[in-house]
């Protein structure tokens, strides 16, 4: 799904995000990403959605030269990947259903498929009954899962999730866990930034450490490692 | 694209002209400031150039043959001027002609010259020449000068020499001027929609998030501009319309000069309407697309 060789990404202020990653994810799998702010996770998710491009190395995301790539085929490539973030980025002057459908007009679906999958979704989020509210009614765990469901609209192949519980609290937090699980049950692959030392420790997965830019631990059902 | 897709732009760009509406106005009131003065200048110009054209046209050299050339050295200046290719037509006037032509001229003064016949007419032989490019007479005029038993040549330097020259400033003049005013236009209305833009900011960068390609992002903002820019020019061409048919049908009672005559009515007002909606559409399309492009470098 995901190769990286000897990726370095120098941003023009001089800052060294990254001094060199390997690192190969598969198919299917589930990643957490764990490591102090400032030491490079985020540059990571921003290399794989090319928000930025690397300095040196290669990296290839589902069958795609990221290096060689061209502008006008980056939004090809991120209708591929779903983006989760701390604080949601919903639209907040539309409807949960009009936010969640944006992501299907963008890429010219019919307004038929368009319809009965922003319901699909919304279900799948347990949301479906919430469609017509605006975003400012609903809570910081419901929001979250509208940007979810928004992310998955385009059957995506990988979901990057920057710090997805960042806002909420632990109840609202094992909840979006759940969906997550769920998502990835259904074989998208799935990479997820986190702080979160009881989500890690609870829901045993992969998980990569950065530290000043390189990965320091690549550990199959690991530990956070940091104390929170 | 898809017919839907295309709806949806359209749609999309309505909506936003009509959400900012006091932000539309500005726009539109920039366009139709800088198209009024366009168009102003467009009918002076035009109007100037088309009375310079027509003085132009009626420029001939006069060349005088010297009274002592004989017949085959007459004739010599003839094909001499004809073979000069920038050198339209060339007619040939005998002093007897020239004297006929004279005395016309004059009315019934002219029987004055009653008093001359054959053996004392005063005047030369001459070639009546018109040139392909009338703004060459001068220097076409000199160079004929130079031919072998041309005793004059006579254009009316000053004259012609001062038309030209007021002709080529007035349009150049006139042509930056039109240019600056436009780039102050575009400039104008791409800093009140980068207001406006600042508000859908992060609805362009979610957009992009969810794969957008850069001109499904634009044409919104495309349509907007088209939108400005067609309506900007709604009163410039009223004004124009009636304006100029005002003047055209006033004109004669002011007008003392026979030369001086104004473009036509119909096709010039339509043609310079067509003109002022394509440069409105130009300067609404450019503007709002150009404001969109630092938002799409995500």
């Amino acid at each position: 799904m995901i190769k990286m060789q000897n990726v370095k990404k120098t941003y023009p202020n001089g800052v060294q995000a990254l001094n060199g990653i390997d690192l190969q994810i598969d198919p299917g799998e589930f990643v957490y990403l764990v490591g102090q702010s400032g030491a490079g996770k985020s540059t990571f998710t921003k290399l794989i959605f090319r928000e930025e491009t690397a300095t040196s190395g290669e990296i290839y995301v589902s069958g795609k030269d990221l290096t060689k790539m061209k502008r006008r085929d980056v939004p090809y490539l991120r209708r591929e990947i779903g983006v989760v973030y701390q604080d949601f980025k919903l639209l907040p002057k539309m409807t949960i259903y009009e936010n969640v459908a944006f992501a299907l007009e963008v890429v010219e679906e019919t307004p038929r498929n368009m319809r009965k999958r922003v319901m699909e979704v919304l279900d799948q989020v347990g949301l479906k009954n919430k469609a017509r509210f605006i975003p400012d009614e609903l809570s910081g765990g419901e929001q979250q899962r509208v940007a979810i469901a928004r992310a998955i609209a385009n059957y995506p192949k990988l979901l990057i999730a920057d710090e997805p519980t960042g806002n909420l609290d632990p109840d609202t937090s094992w909840e979006i866990m759940k969906i997550l699980e769920e998502i990835n049950a259904s074989g998208t692959t799935i990479i997820m930034a986190t702080h979160s030392k009881e989500i890690v420790n609870t829901i045993k997965r992969r998980v990569i450490a950065i530290e000043d830019g390189l990965i320091v631990r690549d550990q199959h059902r690991g530990d956070y490692g940091y104390e929170a | 694209m898809k017919l839907r897709t295309l709806k949806r732009h359209f749609r999309e760009g309505f909506k936003n002209s009509w959400r900012n509406s006091w932000m539309t106005i500005a726009s539109i009131g920039a366009v139709t400031t800088t198209l009024i003065l366009v168009a102003t200048f467009l009918v002076l110009l035009l109007n100037i150039n088309h009375i310079a054209d027509s003085l132009e046209n009626d420029v001939e050299i006069k060349v005088l043959v010297d009274l002592t050339a004989t017949e085959e050295e007459r004739e010599a200046i003839g094909e001499e001027l004809e073979s000069m290719s920038i050198i339209e037509t060339v007619v040939f006037s005998s002093r007897e002609q020239e004297l006929e032509n004279l005395k016309s001229s004059l009315g019934e003064d002219g029987d004055v010259f009653g008093i001359f016949d054959d053996q004392e007419n005063p005047l030369d032989d001459a070639y009546i020449v018109k040139l392909t490019d009338p703004q060459q007479t001068v220097p076409v005029a000199e160079e004929i000068a130079t031919i072998p038993k041309v005793s004059e040549v006579n254009y009316g330097e000053d004259f012609v020499q001062d038309l030209f020259n007021f002709n080529n400033y007035a349009r150049n003049i006139g042509l930056v001027l039109i240019i600056a005013l436009v780039f102050t236009a575009i400039f104008l209305i791409s800093n009140t929609i980068k207001i406006t833009i600042f508000a859908r900011r992060k609805e362009i960068e979610i957009m992009k998030l969810v794969g957008a390609t850069n001109w499904f992002i634009r044409w919104p903002f495309f349509v907007e501009g088209l939108l400005l820019g067609i309506l900007g020019s709604v009163i410039p061409i009223a004004a124009l319309v009636t304006g100029y048919y005002y003047l055209d049908q006033n004109i004669e009672t002011v007008n003392q000069f026979d030369f001086i005559t104004l473009l036509p009515f119909s096709p010039f007002v339509w043609q310079v309407s067509g003109l002022i909606l394509l440069i409105g559409a130009v300067i609404g399309i450019w503007g709002s697309v150009m404001s969109v492009r630092k938002f799409l470098k995500v």
